[in-house]
């Protein structure tokens, strides 16, 4: 920080005193003043692309989920009878049930993992950068590949789980074919895949906390536990927030994994919600009941996330830096 | 090649594709119009894998011959069904394609989007004698036909491997009887009796449509086809149903069935590697051998039919699986392009095109192509092939296949559940009624 200082000082210095550029880091004189602040303009490409491809189908799928349409042909309308199926439906229940249980077991599991991988790798240890760059390896294949890499390394017979499987409790590798092994499959794949993006996002948070707090904890006495618990954790505040959206609506709305690893099964043991949504409407062609369930997942994952923002008073965007 | 229709797997659509799809979709229906092509072609619209040069062949010898010219459209494979179903009703839906019959066109034909090729064939007497008339019929909609065979057959045949029979002294079963003692001749040898990709539950199905077939006959699925789902009560599914749980009980498939996948030859290497002594599986089994275990495919790989069961009064000569894949003429081709169209598919009945179907590998479904069969990469198991259809008084059609779509998941679920226990026969039962 110090150093970009310096450099950027020196050619600025006539025009810029040191106090004027100080307030200019905050933005909020600059951008009252109307000057280097873009207009509504400016968002217009990408806010287009989002009406079209994002709100629109939305719109269009809330109109869906009061119809009964096979794909072809013109949808008839049939009221609240998608909605009342919704409600009846065993399956469903379970789906939006193992949907639930999926997110938080997601959360519990990836959190702490990503949070001290992620603090580990914002330090200047050795080999930290290429380890570094190995663990994030997983987040750069896509995910219909690698779940068929799992899918392989998943098979009872030829695949890895033939050997550690009777030590993990599976007998005969037959992981895939028992309820609980096929679910912790989903959550194991999906967490060693995106472990690697929250490391990076709290990498990123854990480098942005001053040095002069580890410092000051130093000279107070400060064990690395302590200063984890009082400094690091405190700091990274927002970051966790980010963080856990993201892996809420991720979790959510999981699907590739699901498809390729178990088709939702053993039976419909996997069948979570996203799953579920495309078995009614890309198997079975209900694409009226399928939007239904796609209305139910847009307004579950959008109010988990509104609902994690508000909580945790991310939404106040109170700085962790108050009264440095 | 296996040709997937439902149960494709590899597919990479995101949950944003999905719902793009369906955007887009709603906003191409109802603004009408003609069907496909507006110029004077044919927009033909074919499933794309191995087989496809057969159909670009057809094409060349077909638009030399005529002044309307067909425009050949080869779709990737798993995409096929969801972009057929989706255009299907737009301007954009093809004039002739590619269909696996069945369920595939029952909902097009209740709203009147297809041509009855009946007349045509009524005209054509040479057309409808052309092929084997089982598998014509395996095609048709409320005795009505909308397609033309237009690739090889895939029967479900009993495949076994001739070196585990060979070292454990056994031949392959001729009986119910000898099936069963069979399981535990390969249990005490620690071999899997039959290999079972149970992850992919229409593998599971196929067991359950032989069952119910020698036990009950063709009818008894042809009156749930018919009279709905209601029709399940049926003594001879809920046989079959307790005899998939006997099989699994006695260790048929072996341990871990349940978590072993066909998609990524999970089943298949199994068996051609010896820990699983026989494999139910559609005639692609040998396309697929061949093309991954190369030694077995040519020296281990033997074949059978299904076995009777004892009490069954269903004729063991029947068959199961998916007959072929036909071509259907959208009802909104008219004219002259309309008798282009009839001209076209007139062309999968001509011996250039079986000759073509084999030496691609495939068995071609005309009722004169026994000479052709000579030809035939593997000409034994091409004429086993030929005259297990040929003699069979029914070729019931995979019933993910045959019952529209909607029925498709639930039917797979129930399967798998009643193989891995989460159901009971009874319950199975209740199931597949309450679809």
């Amino acid at each position: 920080m110090a150093d970009a200082a310096t450099r950027e000082r020196r050619p600025t210095r006539e025009r810029r005193p040191a106090p004027e550029r100080r307030r200019s880091v905050r933005g909020a004189k600059v951008g009252r003043a109307g000057v280097g602040r873009p207009g509504v303009v400016w968002a217009l490409p990408g806010a287009l692309f989002f009406v079209f491809f994002a709100v629109a189908p939305m719109v269009l799928v809330g109109a869906l989920a009061f119809t009964d349409w096979d794909g072809i042909g013109t949808p008839s309308w049939t009221g609240m009878s998608n909605w009342s199926r919704l409600w009846d439906d065993p399956e469903t229940h379970q789906a939006i049930w193992l949907s639930l249980i999926l997110t938080v077991l997601t959360w519990v599991f990836q959190t702490p993992l990503a949070l001290l991988l992620g603090v580990w790798a914002a330090g200047r240890q050795r080999n930290r950068a290429v380890l570094s760059a190995i663990f994030f390896l997983p987040l750069l294949g896509s995910s219909v590949a690698l779940a068929l890499v799992w899918k392989s390394l998943l098979d009872p017979n030829f695949g890895l789980i033939a050997d550690i499987g009777p030590a993990l409790g599976f007998a005969d590798g037959d992981l895939l074919g028992s309820s609980k092994g096929a679910f912790g499959a989903i959550l194991f794949v999906t967490a060693w895949q995106f472990i690697p993006l929250h490391t990076l996002i709290y990498q990123g948070g854990a480098r942005a906390i001053p040095r002069s707090l580890y410092d000051a904890a130093a000279i107070d006495g400060a064990g690395t536990v302590r200063q984890f618990f009082s400094i690091t954790l405190p700091q990274l505040r927002n970051t966790i927030v980010t963080s856990s959206v993201i892996m809420v609506v991720g979790a959510l709305t999981f699907f590739d994994t699901v498809l390729i690893l178990t088709k939702g099964g053993p039976g419909t043991d996997t069948t979570i919600v996203p799953y579920l949504m495309y078995k009614n409407g890309f198997q079975a062609f209900d694409l009226g009941y399928a939007s239904a369930v796609a209305t139910i997942l847009v307004v579950v994952a959008t109010t988990v996330s509104l609902l994690l923002v508000r909580l945790t008073g991310f939404a106040a965007m109170r700085s962790t830096r108050e009264g440095m | 090649m296996r040709i997937p229709r439902s149960r494709s797997t590899l597919r990479a659509s995101t949950l944003a594709a999905a719902v793009l799809l369906v955007g887009t979709a709603l906003a191409g229906c109802g603004s009408g119009g003609p069907g496909g092509s507006d110029d004077d072609s044919l927009d033909v619209w074919v499933y794309q894998d191995a087989s496809t040069k057969v159909q670009r062949e057809v094409v060349k010898r077909f638009n030399k011959t005529s002044d309307i010219k067909v425009k050949l459209t080869q779709v990737p494979g798993e995409g096929y069904s969801d972009k057929m179903r989706t255009s299907m009703g737009t301007p954009n839906a093809p004039d002739i394609f590619f269909n696996w019959g069945g369920g595939s066109i029952s909902d097009f034909v209740k709203k009147d989007m297809l041509l009855d090729l009946d007349p045509a064939m009524a005209k054509d007497a040479e057309l409808k004698k052309a092929f084997i008339p089982t598998i014509l019929d395996a095609g048709a909609i409320d005795g009505k036909h909308y397609g033309i065979p237009m690739r090889g057959m895939q029967p479900v045949i009993l495949f076994y491997n001739k070196d585990v029979f060979g070292d454990a002294g056994a031949r392959p079963p001729k009986s119910w009887d000898d099936l069963l003692k069979l399981i535990d001749t390969f249990k005490d040898k620690g071999v899997a009796p039959f290999a079972l990709a149970g992850t992919d539950a229409w593998t599971e199905l196929m067991w359950v449509e032989y069952l119910v077939d020698r036990y009950g006959g063709a009818g008894v699925f042809q009156k749930i086809l018919s009279q709905g789902m209601a029709a399940w009560d049926d003594p001879a599914v809920l046989k079959a149903a307790q005899t998939v749980r006997d099989l699994v009980g006695r260790g048929a498939f072996g341990k871990n069935y349940k978590s072993v996948n066909y998609t990524a030859d999970g089943a298949s290497t199994l068996f051609a590697k010896g820990k699983a002594a026989m494999h139910l599986m559609g005639s692609w089994e040998y396309a697929n051998q061949k093309a991954n275990q190369p030694a077995f495919a040519k020296s281990g790989l033997g074949w059978t039919t299904f076995p009777a069961v004892p009490g069954g009064s269903g004729d063991p000569k029947s068959v199961v699986g998916n007959p072929t894949n036909y071509w259907s003429v959208n009802a909104k081709v008219k004219g002259d392009k309309q008798k282009a169209a009839i001209e076209f598919v007139k062309f999968a009945a001509e011996q250039d095109y079986s000759k073509d179907l084999i030496a691609n590998g495939d068995v071609p479904t005309t009722s004169d192509a026994t000479s052709l069969l000579a030809e035939h990469e593997n000409p034994d198991y091409a004429r086993f092939q030929y005259d297990m259809v040929k003699r069979a008084p029914d070729f019931t059609l995979s019933w993910d296949q045959a019952l529209p779509a909607k029925y498709t998941p639930p039917l797979h679920t129930a399967v798998q559940k009643l193989f891995n226990g989460q159901l009971s026969p009874a319950g199975f039962i209740d199931a597949l009624k309450g679809m």
